[in-house]
C-alpha cells in the first residue's frame, strides 16, 4: 500500500514500467505461444498467426476471433466479437484520457498502449493515471507477446499446455490483488460488489466482453458523492 | 488469404479505434470533479468484473475449477502480506498442483 502512496506523488520512468510489467511479460508470453497453436488449428498459417499478435495485440480478442473462425463462423463474425471482447478498452480510455497530453493524434498512438494488466498498473487510484509505467509495462508485454507468438506457430506442439503450469490463474490473481489494494473505502467495496454481480449475471446470456463492458457502469455511482 | 488480411485488418481497425476513443475524446481538459470521482471508481468496477470472467467462467458458462481456488488462495495472500507478485506465483501454484492432483 506504501508502494502505491509513493508513486502518486511523481511519474515513473520507464524502465520502471517495464520492470513492472515482467511477470505479466512472461505469463503473456506462454499465453501467446498456445495462441500461435491455436491459430494454426482454425486454418492461420504461421505467418498470419504472427502477424496477427503483432498488429492486433489483444490477447482475449484474438483468441474470441479465432475460435470462431475454428468454429466456421465469417471473417464479419469473427471481428465483432473481437469488438466486443474489446469494448472493456473504452471505459479504460476514458479514464485515461484526462491523464495523457498533447494533441488528439498523439493521445490516440498513446491509448493504444492500453492493455488490461498496464492500465491497471498505471492506475494511481485517484483518477489519474502513471503514463510512463503505461507505457513501461506495455512495452516488455508487446514483445513478449509477439516472441511469444512466433516460438509457438513454429514449435507450438512441443511446448505443452499453459494451463497445466497454473499460468490461466495469472491475470485473475493480479486483478484480484489490485482490487483488494483499492478496496480503501466502502464506496469502492460496494462499486466493485456490483460491478462483480452485473458480470455474473450476464456471463451466461451476454456475447463475451459484454459483461466486463457493462460492469464498469457501476463506476457511476461516483456520481452522487455530492449528495449524501 | 484474402479473408486472412480481412481478418487481420478487421481486428486491428476495430481495437484501435476502441483505445482510441477515450483519449481522444477526454484529453487535455480539465474534468469537472463528478467525472473525476466516477473515473476512480472504474478500477474496482472493471477489476472486479475482469476477476469474475477469468476466474468464475469459462466462456459463457460458469464454472468453478482449480483456477478459482488458486485465485481465492492468492487473494488470501495479498489481503494478508499485500504483496501482488507473491499473490500470482502462490495463485498459478495452487492451480498447477490441482490440475496435477485431479
Amino acid at each position: 500500500m506504501s508502494v502505491r502512496s509513493e508513486r502518486q506523488a511523481r511519474e515513473s520512468t520507464l524502465l520502471e514500467g517495464v520492470r513492472a510489467g515482467i511477470p505479466f511479460a512472461i505469463a503473456g508470453g506462454l499465453l501467446a505461444a498456445s495462441f500461435g497453436v491455436v491459430a494454426q488449428e482454425a486454418g492461420l498459417s504461421p505467418v498470419a498467426a504472427i502477424a496477427m499478435s503483432a498488429i492486433v495485440f489483444a490477447g482475449s480478442a484474438q483468441f474470441a476471433a479465432v475460435a470462431i473462425i475454428d468454429e466456421g463462423g465469417t471473417v464479419g463474425a469473427a471481428v465483432a466479437a473481437a469488438a466486443l471482447m474489446n469494448s472493456r478498452f473504452l471505459p479504460m480510455g476514458v479514464a485515461l484520457g484526462p491523464s495523457l497530453p498533447g494533441g488528439a493524434l498523439r493521445r490516440a498512438a498513446q491509448g493504444q498502449a492500453v492493455v488490461d494488466a498496464s492500465w491497471a498498473l498505471a492506475s494511481r487510484g485517484d483518477g489519474t493515471f502513471d503514463r510512463m509505467m503505461l507505457l513501461g509495462s506495455s512495452a516488455i508485454q508487446y514483445v513478449t507477446w509477439t516472441t511469444g507468438t512466433v516460438l509457438g506457430a513454429i514449435w507450438g506442439e512441443k511446448l505443452g499446455d499453459p494451463e497445466r503450469l497454473g499460468l490461466d490463474a495469472i491475470y485473475p490473481a493480479f486483478f484480484l490483488a489490485l482490487l483488494l489494494i483499492e478496496m480503501k473505502s466502502r464506496r469502492a467495496l460496494g462499486v466493485a460488489a456490483l460491478g462483480a454481480l452485473i458480470a455474473l449475471v450476464l456471463i451466461p446470456v451476454a456475447p463475451a466482453g459484454v459483461p466486463v463492458l457493462v460492469a464498469s457502469l457501476a463506476s457511476l455511482v461516483g456520481l452522487h458523492r455530492r449528495m449524501r | 488469404m484474402s479473408s486472412t488480411v480481412l481478418l487481420i485488418g478487421g481486428c486491428a481497425l476495430v481495437t484501435a479505434v476502441i483505445k482510441a476513443v477515450g483519449p481522444v475524446a477526454l484529453g487535455g481538459r480539465e474534468l469537472p470533479e463528478r467525472f473525476t470521482g466516477v473515473i476512480a471508481l472504474m478500477a474496482p468496477a472493471l477489476l472486479a468484473a475482469l476477476v469474475v470472467t477469468a476466474a468464475l467462467a469459462n466462456g459463457d458458462r460458469l464454472a468453478v475449477g482449480p483456477d478459482t481456488a488458486g485465485v481465492a488462495v492468492g487473494g488470501l495472500v495479498a489481503w494478508r502480506t499485500g504483496s501482488i507478485i507473491g499473490c500470482v506465483i502462490v495463485a498459478a501454484a495452487v492451480t498447477a498442483l490441482l490440475r496435477a492432483a485431479a
